[in-house]
C-alpha cells in the first residue's frame, strides 16, 4: 500500500473512533509518541512501588499491611501489562529497562518525594492514585489498541487504591489530634506534587496538541487538572483538612474552583532528575534488576537444556 | 556469560467459568511453559478472573494481515442467505 494511501486509512480510523492496532500501518511519530508515553506509564507503575514498599514493613496493622502489599503488587502488574503493549510497537523489554536504569527515560516525578509518615501512604492513595485514575480513565479510550486495552484492565484494578487511601486518611483525621496532624502534613506536602502529574500547563506542554490530534489523549493536562481539584476538595472538606491554597476559592462562572499553580519550576528541576529521591529510586531499581540477573540466567539455561533434551528424545 | 534477558513473550488466554470460551486476556515474558503458567496466574487472575488458563508462544500465532482485511473477509459479505433473517416464516406455525 501506498504510503499517503495508507496515511488516509489510518486518519479515518482516528476520525471513526476506530482503533490502531500493532500490525496496522501507523504515522513513525505516531508509534515513537506511544513508545515514549506507554514505556514511561510503566516506569511510573513500576518505580510507583519504591514509596509504598518503604512501609510494607512499618503497617501499623497486619490488615493495613495485607492490603499495602496487594496494591503494591497490582502496580507491579500493572508495569507489566503496559511494558507489553509498549512492545508490540517494536520496541523490547530489554531496551526499556536499559533507558529506565540509565536515566534516558522519564517516569512521573511524583514518586521521587519521600514518604516520611504512615499518612503519606494514605495520601499516595487518596491524591496520587485520584489524579492517576483520572488520566487512565480518558485514555480507556486512547487510540492504539494496546494502550487501551490495558488501561481498562488497569481502571478495574485501581479503583480499590484509591478508597485504600482515603481509608487511612480517614482514620487518622477522625482520630488523635497527633493523628490529623498528620493527615493535615501529608496532604501539605502531596497536593502540589499531585497537580504535577497531569504534566505542564497546555501552553506549555510541547507533547499535548500532537496526542490530541491523534486522539492518545483526549483531553489536556489542565482540562484533567482541574476536574481532579474540582472532585478533591470536597474529600478534604470532608476529612476537616485544609488543601494548602489561600486562593482556592469556587467560581461559579467556570463551575469550578479557581487554583494555584504547583512551583513549574521545582518540576522542571526533579524531572531533570534532582528530586529529593531521584538518585534512590534508580538505585533501588538497578539493584533490583542485578539482583535478579543469576535468576534469569538460570531460568534462561534450564529452558535451553529442557529444549535440547526435547529434541534430543 | 550470555545476554541478559526476559525471556520469550507468551499470550495468555483465561476461561471464566466452565463451559464458556478461552478469552485472549494479555501477554507476558517467561521462559519455559509452565512459568508462563504461573506468572500468567499472578498476573490475570488476582481477583477471580478465570479459573482455567492457557498460555501460547507468540511466535506460535499466524495473523490475518490488516492490508488484506477487504478481501480476505469479502466471501462472507454477500451471503446474506446465511442470516436466519433472510427467510420469510408464515405466521401460526409458532416458534422457529
Amino acid at each position: 500500500m501506498e504510503t499517503n494511501e495508507a496515511q488516509a486509512v489510518f486518519e479515518s480510523k482516528l476520525a471513526n473512533n476506530e482503533y490502531i492496532e500493532p500490525k496496522d500501518w501507523m504515522p513513525e511519530d505516531y508509534r515513537k509518541h506511544l513508545i515514549r508515553q506507554i514505556s514511561q506509564h510503566a516506569h511510573s507503575e513500576v518505580v510507583g512501588m519504591l514509596p509504598e514498599g518503604n512501609w510494607i514493613s512499618r503497617a501499623p496493622s497486619l490488615r493495613a499491611k495485607l492490603v499495602l502489599l496487594a496494591k503494591v503488587q497490582d502496580e507491579g502488574g500493572h508495569g507489566l501489562y503496559l511494558y507489553t503493549a509498549a512492545e508490540t510497537l517494536g520496541t523490547s523489554r530489554d531496551e526499556m529497562l536499559d533507558a529506565l536504569l540509565t536515566g534516558k527515560a522519564k517516569y512521573s516525578s511524583i514518586f521521587n518525594y519521600p514518604t516520611l509518615t504512615w499518612a503519606d501512604i494514605g495520601a499516595i492513595g487518596w491524591l496520587v492514585d485520584g489524579a492517576a485514575i483520572m488520566n487512565q480513565v480518558m485514555l480507556q479510550r486512547t487510540s492504539y489498541g494496546p494502550y487501551s486495552r490495558a488501561m481498562i484492565r488497569i481502571c478495574k484494578e485501581e479503583s480499590f487504591h484509591q478508597r485504600q487511601g482515603y481509608e487511612i486518611m480517614t482514620r487518622m483525621a477522625f482520630g488523635s489530634p497527633e493523628q490529623k496532624d498528620m493527615a493535615q502534613d501529608a496532604l501539605n506536602r502531596w497536593w502540589y506534587p499531585s497537580l504535577m502529574m497531569f504534566g505542564p500547563p497546555d501552553t506549555e506542554s510541547p507533547n499535548s496538541e500532537k496526542a490530541i490530534k491523534w486522539r492518545i489523549k483526549r483531553e489536556t493536562n489542565d482540562q484533567l487538572r482541574q476536574r481532579f481539584v474540582n472532585q478533591t476538595v470536597v474529600q478534604a472538606t470532608y476529612l476537616g483538612l485544609k488543601v494548602p491554597d489561600d486562593k482556592l476559592k469556587w467560581n461559579p462562572e467556570k463551575d469550578g474552583y479557581d487554583y494555584s499553580d504547583p512551583d513549574w519550576n521545582e518540576f522542571k528541576n526533579v524531572i531533570k532528575g534532582h528530586g529529593i529521591c531521584n538518585r534512590e529510586r534508580i538505585n533501588a531499581r538497578q539493584k533490583a534488576h542485578d539482583n535478579g540477573a543469576w535468576v534469569r540466567a538460570a531460568a534462561n539455561a534450564y529452558s535451553q537444556k529442557q529444549n535440547q533434551q526435547s529434541e534430543a528424545a | 556469560m550470555t545476554k541478559d534477558t526476559q525471556g520469550p513473550l507468551w499470550e495468555v488466554f483465561v476461561q471464566k467459568k466452565s463451559g464458556q470460551p478461552f478469552v485472549h486476556c494479555g501477554n507476558l515474558h517467561a521462559f519455559d511453559a509452565e512459568m508462563a503458567l504461573q506468572n500468567a496466574r499472578d498476573l490475570y487472575t488476582r481477583r477471580g478472573e478465570g479459573m482455567s488458563l492457557w498460555v501460547v508462544p507468540s511466535a506460535a500465532i499466524t495473523a490475518s494481515s490488516p492490508e488484506d482485511r477487504g478481501a480476505f473477509f469479502e466471501p462472507s459479505n454477500d451471503k446474506i442467505f446465511r442470516h436466519p433473517t433472510f427467510y420469510q416464516i408464515p405466521d401460526g406455525i409458532g416458534h422457529m
